[in-house]
């Protein structure tokens, strides 16, 4: 059986949403089955038209900062977080909105990017979790 | 050995090249070999441990200045 991953994504920053999504393109490469479990304002990115969006988490400098990371991260070559969401699904990452927040948001199925496999709650993160190798909240 | 498909990902930065590297694999045949050109530094180690860990073959590994090449025959 595969090695499991998961990553609880609580955060809507760039500098937060990066990691994330490459950490999880690294585990799926390497063969792992990647969940992640987005809740709170991890769910911001899954909002439709939100990822190309975000913010840094320091130094954005009323957008100054975002737009000077951003100019650096183009030249560098570095995948958009939608290039990076695309990959990690075409690997197989699963991808969960937590149910509970989505409803303390407002948010509907609607308002959702289809990448989203499912709505869930705690039992389904843990049941992946429980037997992953390596479990991240970022 | 000759290559039957070629990926070239340079200019491409991390995750990239490990990413698309075992994208394109899991669209080969087995026992196809596929030409990774890169010139990401870390990249080429990390591709060559990835997939060898994955049962993939590692054939040849090149290096030419900053340019690198790997060899892989897909299990």
């Amino acid at each position: 059986m595969a090695k499991r991953m998961t990553i609880i994504v609580f955060s809507d920053e760039m500098d937060k949403a990066y990691p994330a999504l490459i950490l999880a393109n690294g585990a799926a490469a390497a063969g792992m089955e990647v969940t992640m479990f987005f809740t709170f304002w991890g769910l911001n990115l899954l909002k439709k038209g939100k990822l190309g969006k975000l913010k840094l988490s320091k130094m954005n400098m009323l957008g100054m900062g975002t737009s000077m990371i951003k100019k650096r991260m183009k030249k560098q070559n570095v995948a958009s977080l939608e290039k990076l969401l695309a990959d990690a699904k075409e690997l197989g990452t699963k991808i969960i909105a937590c149910e509970m927040t989505l409803g303390v948001f407002g948010i509907t199925k609607e308002d959702l990017i289809p990448e989203v496999d499912e709505m869930g709650g705690v039992g389904a993160y843990i049941m992946d979790a429980k037997d992953a190798s390596i479990n991240l909240i970022i | 050995m000759d290559a039957d498909e070629i990926l070239d990902v340079k200019g491409k930065t991390c995750p990239e090249p490990l990413v698309e590297t075992r994208k394109k694999l899991n669209k080969m045949d087995s026992g196809k070999i596929l030409k990774i050109v890169g010139d990401h530094g870390p990249s080429k180690k990390e591709i060559s441990d990835v997939m060898k860990d994955l049962g993939h073959e590692i054939v040849d590994i090149k290096d030419e200045g900053n340019d690198w090449s790997i060899l892989i025959k897909k299990k």
